[in-house]
């Protein structure tokens, strides 16, 4: 495969075009925006907790295809999981955004391994890492806007 | 812009893109494995060899400190500097040097109007006007003004086309209207504003222009005296010349009577700690040690374009526009963002509702190198309803071939993006 269609894997494609849990969310506990402002992505994540579980995130705004899809897949990975397993969810999309598979546990990515192209487009990090930076403002109550500048 | 045969004491070789290309280097290289298309002139131009000759000889001849030793570099560095001075003065079409005011770019040109001139004209209640197009230099710098002074910024709409309302410019000149500030050319739509026509209804009620000449000097020759402003900035990055240095035109007795913006050396006559008295025009705004090779860069870069056959670049220009337009329209759910009928150098595009960093990143993997974004005007984006666009901008070196490059380059775009 070549290295743009390891970026836009057909997961990517399929997410950027029909993201998931891409609604605003009512008697959310926690929200937290993300917002780059050098190309003008920004999104707006709802989380809502069941003591240190994550019982349901959601996700609205816009942006390219790789910070959609990599929102709409964060949103199918962190359901159900707690706050310290998200954490260290996010840990591992961060080394796999920027160190590719390789620095990755391909144990603890799962399904977000289709994020693994990301780290050979060093301008495009950022928007693969946007919707993370504003769940983990989201999960430990930052209220500032998550930027990727 | 002026007309090239103006400026020509030879008549140029006909235009031949072919041949000018020769001169920039940069352009031969292979990038991703492909010839390199790069289409983002307006954000930076690739610098022809007399440029970067002229900068590496100065520092590998007559590098030394200006305006300040009696030994013979000194002298030298001096000469170069002064004389750069002047080639930015012919280029401008100023009464004299001492009206041209060597400063980092038009950002720091707009900065300096609006600290000196801008603070001493504009009070509470008072109008700063501007344009919908503006580029964030052109805002930001105004806005902070008015913040300090608690006036007001007020704003000239642009049409669907993206063409300034004139009418609607004309009724928000009033009687609080201290200033009008507009760009000569748009950067993120192309569109070449009527800058004479602007100045002389704003003369007509007494208020000053300050033009932002970023995307307008680099097309040629600029008369600031027929377009009738008060001040006219641009960046020498921009116009085939160096990054760090750029000019600003005033009227002379706007820059006499303007405080100095920054203190240090080369801006005063003398010291005392009791009193400092300033220098004279224009040094007394070039506080410390200048970016001496970068203003002997830019007065190549003004020689370097004005020995071109202009009139014939300018109709190479209109073909580039005409065919990218065309190329990009033939890519299915492609649009124009900007069809004004006086355009210049820029071709605003979206494909479909793929996002334009996605296109950008495509056309990258192809060898294209096009800006992706809100090319820092925001608020224009707002007005056409989209967060960004991608920007193909044209260069002196650009061809044809690459507009068609671009075009196969948008459809892989489409086939990926569906």
């Amino acid at each position: 495969m070549s290295e743009l269609e390891d970026l836009y894997q057909e997961v990517i494609l399929d997410h950027g075009r029909k993201p998931r849990n891409f609604r605003r969310m009512e008697g959310a506990d926690r929200e937290a925006e993300g917002l780059n402002p050098l190309c003008g992505d920004h999104y707006r994540l709802w989380v809502k907790l069941d003591g240190e579980r994550i019982a349901d995130v959601s996700f609205e705004g816009a942006g390219c295809a790789i910070s959609k899809a990599s929102a709409s897949l964060l949103t199918g990975a962190v359901k159900g999981k707690t706050v310290a397993e998200a954490d260290r969810l996010y840990e591992a999309v961060h080394d796999l955004v920027t160190g590719g598979p390789e620095k990755a546990d391909p144990a603890a990515v799962g399904k977000l391994a289709a994020l693994s192209g990301v780290f050979q487009f060093p301008m495009r990090v950022k928007c693969a890492s946007l919707a993370w930076h504003a769940l983990r403002n989201a999960l430990h109550g930052d209220a500032r806007v998550a930027t990727t500048e | 812009m002026r007309a090239a045969s103006e400026m020509q004491r030879t008549a140029p070789a006909p235009y031949d893109v072919a041949r000018l290309r020769r001169e920039f280097p940069i352009l031969e290289q292979r990038v991703r494995g492909r010839p390199l298309v790069y289409l983002d002139t307006a954000a930076t131009a690739q610098k022809p060899r007399a440029v970067v000759e002229a900068e590496t000889r100065f520092y590998l001849e007559d590098n030394a400190n200006v305006h300040r030793a009696v030994h013979l570099l000194s002298e030298r560095a001096t000469a170069a500097y002064e004389g750069a001075r002047e080639k930015v003065a012919r280029y401008l079409g100023a009464d004299s040097p001492r009206e041209v005011v060597f400063v980092r770019g038009t950002t720091e040109a707009l900065n300096l109007v609006a600290f000196t001139f801008g603070r001493q004209r504009v009070s509470a209640g008072d109008e700063i006007l501007l344009t919908e197009m503006e580029h964030h230099s052109n805002i930001v710098p105004w806005q902070m003004l008015a913040e300090e002074k608690r006036a007001r910024l007020v704003v000239a709409p642009v049409d669907d086309r993206g063409v300034l309302r004139l009418d609607e410019l004309e009724r928000r000149l009033g009687p609080r209207t201290r200033l009008l500030a507009v760009a000569h050319v748009s950067n993120a739509l192309g569109t070449v504003n009527p800058v004479a026509h602007i100045c002389e209804m704003a003369r007509a009620r007494g208020v000053p222009v300050v033009v932002d000449g970023a995307q307008g000097a680099p097309h040629g020759p600029v008369d600031v005296r027929a377009l009738g402003c008060d001040f006219y900035a641009f960046s020498g990055h921009k116009a085939y010349g160096p990054t760090g240095i750029g000019a600003l035109w005033g009227k002379r007795e706007h820059l006499e009577a303007m405080p100095p913006w920054q203190g240090g050396g080369d801006m005063i006559l003398s010291v005392t700690f009791e009193k400092t008295v300033f220098n004279e025009v224009p040094y007394k705004f070039e506080a410390g040690t200048p970016n001496i090779a970068g203003a002997v860069g830019l007065g190549a870069a003004v020689d370097w374009i004005s020995s071109l056959d202009l009139a014939g670049a300018a109709e190479h220009e209109r073909r580039l526009l005409a065919h990218g337009a065309e190329r990009i329209l033939r890519v299915p759910g492609a649009r124009l963002v900007g069809t004004a009928p006086e355009k210049a150098g820029v071709l605003s595009f979206l494909v479909g509702d793929v996002h334009p960093h996605d296109v950008g990143t495509v056309l990258d993997r192809e060898g294209i190198a096009i800006r992706t974004g809100h090319h820092c005007a925001q608020p224009l984006m707002q007005r056409f309803g989209v967060a960004a666009t991608a920007r193909a901008s044209l260069g002196l070196y650009t061809t044809l071939a690459e507009l068609d490059a671009l075009g196969e380059g948008l459809e892989k775009v489409r086939r990926m993006f569906g």
